[in-house]
């Protein structure tokens, strides 16, 4: 088969920032932010174009790295389910960069900026790369990239409560990373593959055969367990809060967007294309997600209730939202596994909008991010609190807006299950939209409350391009509420090319 | 039953000490040194399957072209592509520990934890 220029987007996605994240050291304070932003705006059109030409086509395709041949080699897989993702990540890595750029101007030394973009352009390359690569040791090692580069923006801060969320956060993903490996090599050992489509081959005849039951259950077990924690699941989020709470908002707003969400889509993939649903569905280890993604929607939240800090407050709301997530993946079904990835693509805009706005609300409170603080800030910070209004009306589920097409597309996954688990599902997934609704009409009630302000306080500038991110985020979660019928279409198109 | 994999055998038990020590262990140095065991034992886990006893490293130079001469390269490739990946690792969580150091004079990550929410930094 010969393949059209177009195919090769993907590995131009991959190479792209990998190369320009090595030139950036080289280059000084503007010339550097400009060249990053113009790696990010390129490999952005390239998302498009790739979108664009993969509707067209139809299918989905490999692209064999020097064209090596299925069994050796090394492969990347475009699909339409691809496209979409890597087109959503793009933009909001983005809005969240150009958003925040401002803040980390303030935060870190003026010299070291270029190694901030660095990381930025590195985090590019390993989400292209985890999103593409049809290969599990190429997978593993862009996730271990992924951390690294993760680690080092929180770290940026350099405050020392954003050191020691970076040395957890590295500590509880070496952790991940380990079991993740290991979950690899044991499939290798198994299977005698590393592309993803010839162990699922071997895997089909190894399961069929009865043979390796438990080994291949271990194994199962140690991919999910790693990813999951990666991803900040349920018992695994202790990193979650601090994380998230001590980095700069452009590093929490790409964290909880988008490095999280990258974990979760690899497992999906892997789900699809490694393991097989049927096989995965087998195993076992779909009921222990679908547990754990049930726990995180209630304890989440809860947690979430009894904050005092706005930044820990939406980070455990993240804890929640992941469960929902893990909840459709448990599923099981089709259905379930649309209203995960629906939901992946929604929570991650609004997560990162909500992120990019907090730091601005504190910034006119004292500055503080605690929540008595920022008591009437909305009539301080005008553009903020709106954008942070739209946000926890995405959380909260308010139609128009990315939540409420993705709690619908949860409630019909759910209530396609069969009738003994229907209904305490369907009560958790209320009590769960409950509680979320509580603490985000606080919080909306407390920055719209208090006197306003006799004498108009002492206007803080942000910046035009943080307005600009914000309306392109606000524009970014009506569009996934506004034509969420069409990226449904998409993604349950993608999901069949998928498999 | 004949025992043969003392290799694997062996890979399993560091990795539990490893991964014990990562978790549990509250000292950063020995923490990282859990992690790079963790590492090593997986990849004494490859370097061990990927071995045929009496078979040689496939680089062709008497003339021997059967493929049952040599042993498969791969299991060795990831092994190097591994190593590499976890002195990164390593690396980074080191340069952290460095830093943390430097501002609060212990490695005690716990101790760390309660300076830093009393200094308020």
């Amino acid at each position: 088969m010969t393949m059209e220029l177009w195919q090769s987007l993907p590995l131009f996605c991959i190479i792209l920032p990998l190369f320009s994240a090595a030139l950036v050291f080289m280059l000084r304070g503007k010339a550097a932010k400009g060249f990053c932003l113009a790696v990010l705006g390129a490999e952005t059109v390239f998302s498009v174009l790739f979108l664009v030409r993969i509707r067209e086509f139809g299918q989905s395709y490999t692209f064999p790295m020097g064209h090596f041949p299925a069994p050796f080699g090394n492969e990347i897989r475009g699909g339409l389910l691809e496209g979409i993702v890597l087109f959503f990540f793009m933009l909001i890595l983005l809005l969240s960069l150009v958003g925040g750029i401002r803040r980390l101007e303030e935060h870190m030394q003026h010299e070291k900026l270029p190694m901030y973009y660095a990381m930025v352009l590195l985090m590019t390359a390993s989400l292209a790369a985890q999103i593409f690569t049809n290969d599990l040791f190429t997978s593993y090692v862009f996730v271990e990239i992924m951390t690294l580069a993760a680690a080092g923006m929180i770290a940026a801060h350099g405050a020392g409560r954003a050191l020691l969320a970076s040395a957890r956060y590295m500590i509880m993903n070496m952790v991940a990373s380990s079991l993740f490996l290991l979950g690899i090599v044991l499939l290798y050992d198994l299977t005698g593959h590393l592309l993803m489509t010839p162990i699922r081959e071997t895997l089909g005849a190894v399961a069929a055969a009865g043979k390796y039951g438990l080994p291949l259950t271990v194994t199962v077990g140690l991919i999910t367990v790693g990813l999951s924690i990666k991803s900040a699941l349920f018992p695994f989020h202790s990193w979650v809060p601090d994380a998230y709470g001590a980095a700069s908002p452009a590093s929490a707003s790409i964290l909880s967007g988008l490095v999280s969400h990258a974990y979760i889509f690899l497992l999906i993939k892997i789900i699809y294309r490694v393991f097989g649903t049927e096989f995965f569905a087998g195993t076992g280890i779909i009921n222990v997600l679908f547990g754990f993604g049930l726990t995180a929607m209630i304890t989440g939240s809860v947690s979430a209730i009894r904050q005092r800090d706005l930044k820990r407050m939406i980070a455990f709301s993240s804890v929640a939202q992941i469960g929902y997530i893990f909840m459709g993946i448990g599923l099981g079904s089709e259905l379930g596994m649309l209203a995960a990835t629906f939901h992946l693509l929604s929570h991650a805009a609004c997560k990162s909008m909500l992120f990019i706005t907090t730091d601005a609300l504190a910034r006119v409170s004292g500055p503080s991010t605690r929540l008595r603080d920022i008591r009437g800030s909305g009539y301080r910070a005008k553009l903020t609190a709106a954008a942070f209004t739209i946000g926890s009306l995405t959380m909260v589920g308010f139609p128009f807006l990315g939540g409420f097409p993705s709690k619908v597309n949860f409630v019909r996954a759910v209530i396609d299950i069969d009738a003994a688990h229907r209904v305490p599902v369907l009560v958790f997934l209320v009590l769960s939209t409950w509680l979320n609704t509580l603490y985000f009409l606080r919080t909306m009630i407390s920055i719209y409350s208090g006197e306003k302000p006799d004498t108009p306080p002492e206007p803080v500038h942000n910046g035009a391009a943080y307005a600009l991110s914000l309306l392109g985020f606000i524009a970014l979660n009506a569009g996934l509420g506004l034509f969420s019928q069409r990226i449904i279409n998409g993604l349950l198109r993608g999901l069949s090319m998928f498999s | 039953m004949d025992l043969t994999n003392y290799f694997e055998i062996a890979a399993m038990i560091l990795f539990g000490i490893g991964l014990t020590l990562l978790l549990l262990n509250r000292n950063m140095i020995k923490k990282i040194i859990g992690f790079s065991m963790t590492d090593s034992a997986i990849f004494l886990y490859l370097a061990a399957k990927g071995y045929i006893s009496g078979r040689k490293a496939p680089i062709v130079t008497d003339g021997i072209t059967a493929a049952e001469a040599y042993v498969n390269p791969i299991p060795s490739g990831l092994v190097l592509t591994g190593i590499v990946v976890s002195v990164a690792g390593s690396a980074v969580l080191l340069a952290l520990t460095v830093r943390l150091y430097r501002m609060y004079h212990t490695l005690d990550l716990d101790e760390i934890t309660d300076k830093a929410r009393k200094g308020g930094r």
